[in-house]
């Protein structure tokens, strides 16, 4: 493109005015508009959710800001999921992974865990006495998500080359490896990386420092672990988050690149022959779907202070599927209500279901205990019955409904 | 020696029981190209109806049949209770999806295994069944048997063993001389071509579920006769089964059989001569590294599609 011939070339669709205008119509006033009501709305959650919580019938069910935090970080993996899965095409079922390698980068590089080092770089509301690497939280976010970009490209490259059911248990293998790995990793060749079973922790707190904290008479938190406002400062960051992440992966969709992954997903091999490389591509794909995974597991084992190998279990990667299927493969903004609805159910949802039938119906039935029973069930319904989600994507309905030229499973008439 | 020949005996048990839920994996996918994740699954509800029937039946302590015909009626039992769930399944949960796009089964097939543990789990609790086959004629299961070396073979192995080859050969049988045998090989190889001739497609991919899923009932019996099951072993014990039909050469019945024996072996002898803390960790190298440079398996054709 940035070649001068072709710069010289006319060009067909009227030049720069026309593009221009196609550029202004796709600026949807009424869109902006909805999604900056509710990004405000979102921010000044924690102002109002007491008086939702008096509301008599619906008050129980309101979830808390620190319940927030957590739909939130699951709601940020699943959007990252989505551009491996609903973009893509490529059925991944070990995203826990990166979900477990971010978390473990935030523990190594925030936390006491190697005490025979001692490094400090931007750690907030700790002694600087302290051993064992210190890194800003903020700084581990970024570079959680940066390794696990990394590890996606290693794991991607060998095995994107195979068809998809292939890849789909690969990626469960590694799923399910990277767990055990860290269950087992208290002793590597003598040496204590993860801490096994117990997991490490604690883990750092993120903060703004004391010179932005003096500096704004202490508005600003120092660390969020010290501030009064523990929970609502963990709400706002993953409400920031959760805006960079839908915020790339709308302007990823609308790419070169991203149109490229459409394409992979509705005919792979018309792709090829159009000039996309399927391999990179692919990777591409793979990689940036596991940076915000990282991302996400790094911000998550902050919030909790510490990192256990017990949430990172093969379940998570499924139950983060279903809230992609749920709200819609590759829709964005359905995939935030997957997450958000899901998310409840598991925090909170599902438990005060169950004790509300056992006081008002006196069932004696959990139903938190069978969640995932519950997930699959929601899975396989919304594949038979409406298998563009809650809030379809335009694009992918017409793939579905029109078929494509991607093989199908066992139709005998084509 | 002894070690040896112990391990070697742990890894045919272990491994006539993932060939048999190999097996179901091969046949599925030969048909279908579907990987079929609900089949470990399958192979759980195997294991509880075989429990099922033998508390109907009086329990190991009070049976009402003598040891051979109770161990043969509670396996025919799983057999045909898995054989109807395989074909619930694949009425309710892969037919609709037959002209989605191939990740729509795929992902159906997940939500199935999930809804079929968690199903289990609210009926029957979360806690482990022990069929008590210890109790059975008083031990006989595991104090009779045969010595080689200073090595006792219990009588439980061998039944197992046995019970495993039996049911591959008469597979073979099935497939190899049989019409509706012919006509699942012809479907295999060219669907279309198959359903031009006259073969009832629909007929063979039932006839596949039905088969596969009965393997793995009676896997699952056998599985529970040495370890208490629970509702949660299914995915590990399909993983593991698809490991060995990935080994094998996954749409090849022998090439299913072969991978089944290998990884129990590769499991028997890690565990014995290396350590057990990272045993489920070999399943899933094995696994990867099959898929990364010998994705058509040992025995299978190379038919891995790239574009």
């Amino acid at each position: 493109m940035t070649e001068p011939h072709k710069a010289e070339q006319p060009r067909r669709d009227g030049g720069l005015g026309r593009d221009l205008n196609a550029r202004l119509q796709g600026i949807d006033p009424l869109g902006w508009a909805l999604t900056l009501t509710i990004a405000v709305l979102a921010f000044l959650y924690p102002f109002y959710v007491e008086f939702l919580q008096d509301v008599p019938l619906i008050g129980d069910f309101i979830p808390g800001v620190g319940s927030m935090v957590v739909m939130l970080v699951f709601t940020v993996m699943a959007v990252g999921l989505n551009i491996v899965v609903g973009y893509a095409g490529l059925l991944d079922l070990g995203y826990v992974a990166f979900y477990a390698a971010g978390a473990y980068m935030a523990a190594w590089l925030a936390s006491q865990q190697f005490e025979q080092w001692h490094f400090h770089l931007g750690s907030v509301g700790i002694s600087k006495e302290l051993s064992g690497l210190h890194l800003s939280i903020w700084i581990v976010v970024v570079l959680a998500g940066v390794f696990t970009t990394a590890v996606g490209i290693l794991i991607g490259l060998p095995t994107l080359r195979l068809r998809g059911d292939y890849l789909a248990i690969v990626t469960l293998g590694f799923g399910e490896i990277i767990p055990q790995f860290v269950r087992n990793g208290d002793n590597v060749f003598g040496f204590d990386l993860t801490h096994g079973t117990f997991g490490i922790s604690p883990i750092d707190s993120p903060g703004f420092g004391k010179t932005l904290s003096d500096a704004t008479n202490e508005l600003l938190p120092l660390s969020y672990q010290q501030s009064f406002d523990r929970a609502r400062w963990f709400f706002w960051t993953a409400v920031v988050l959760l805006l960079i992440t839908v915020f790339c992966s709308v302007r990823l969709r609308d790419s070169r690149l991203g149109r490229a992954w459409i394409a992979i997903r509705e005919d792979e091999t018309a792709a090829a022959a159009m000039g996309i490389p399927l391999m990179r591509t692919k990777t591409w794909a793979y990689a940036i779907g596991a940076f915000f995974g990282g991302v996400a597991g790094a911000f998550y084992a902050s919030f909790k202070a510490g990192a256990f190998p017990a949430d990172f279990y093969f379940n998570i990667s499924v139950f983060l599927l279903c809230m992609v299927i749920l709200g819609g493969l590759g829709s964005v903004w359905g995939v935030i209500v997957g997450g958000m609805v899901l998310g409840y159910l598991n925090v909170e949802g599902l438990a005060t279901i169950g004790t509300k039938l056992q006081q008002d119906a006196g069932l004696n039935f959990e139903p938190s205990k069978y969640q995932f029973g519950i997930y699959g069930l929601i899975i396989v319904v919304m594949m038979l019955f409406r298998p563009t989600g809650l809030i379809s994507e335009r694009r992918h309905k017409r793939e579905i409904e029109e078929g494509v030229q991607d093989e199908s499973l066992y139709g005998t008439s084509k | 020696m002894d070690v040896f020949t112990q391990l070697t005996l742990n890894g045919l048990t272990l491994g006539s029981v993932y060939a048999l839920i190999a097996l179901g994996y091969s046949l599925v996918y030969g048909i279908l190209k579907l990987l079929n994740f609900a089949h470990g699954d399958v192979f759980m509800v195997g294991s509880f109806i075989g429990f099922g029937a033998l508390q109907a039946l009086g329990g190991s302590t009070d049976p009402v049949l003598p040891l051979w015909l109770l161990l043969i009626v509670i396996t025919l039992a799983a057999m045909v209770g898995c054989a109807v769930l395989g074909v619930a399944i694949e009425r309710f949960a892969y037919r609709p999806l037959r002209n989605a796009p191939r990740i729509a089964p795929l992902i159906s097939a997940l939500g199935v295994s999930f809804f079929l543990a968690y199903s289990v789990q609210l009926m029957f609790g979360a806690q482990q069944r022990d069929y008590d086959a210890f109790s059975l004629d008083e031990g006989a299961l595991f104090f009779r048997g045969f010595d080689v070396g200073n090595v006792r073979i219990p009588l439980l192995r061998i039944v197992i063993i046995l019970s495993a080859f039996v049911l591959m050969v008469l597979l073979w049988l099935l497939v190899t001389r049989t019409r509706i045998g012919k006509a699942m090989r012809a479907t295999s190889y060219d669907r279309e071509a198959a359903a031009m001739m006259g073969v009832d497609i629909d007929r063979v991919i039932v006839f596949a579920f039905v088969l596969g899923s009965a393997l793995a009932g009676a896997a699952g019996v056998m599985f529970a006769l040495r370890a208490p099951t629970s509702a949660t072993i299914g995915f590990i014990a399909g993983l593991k089964g698809f490991t060995a039909a990935v080994i094998g050469g996954i749409g090849s019945i022998p090439g299913a059989m072969a991978g089944g024996l290998i990884l129990g072996f590769a499991e028997a002898y890690t565990q014995g001569y290396l350590s057990t803390r990272w045993s489920d960790l070999y399943v899933f190298v094995i696994l990867i590294l099959f898929m990364l440079f010998r994705p058509q398996g040992l025995l299978g054709s190379a038919d891995i599609k790239k574009v």
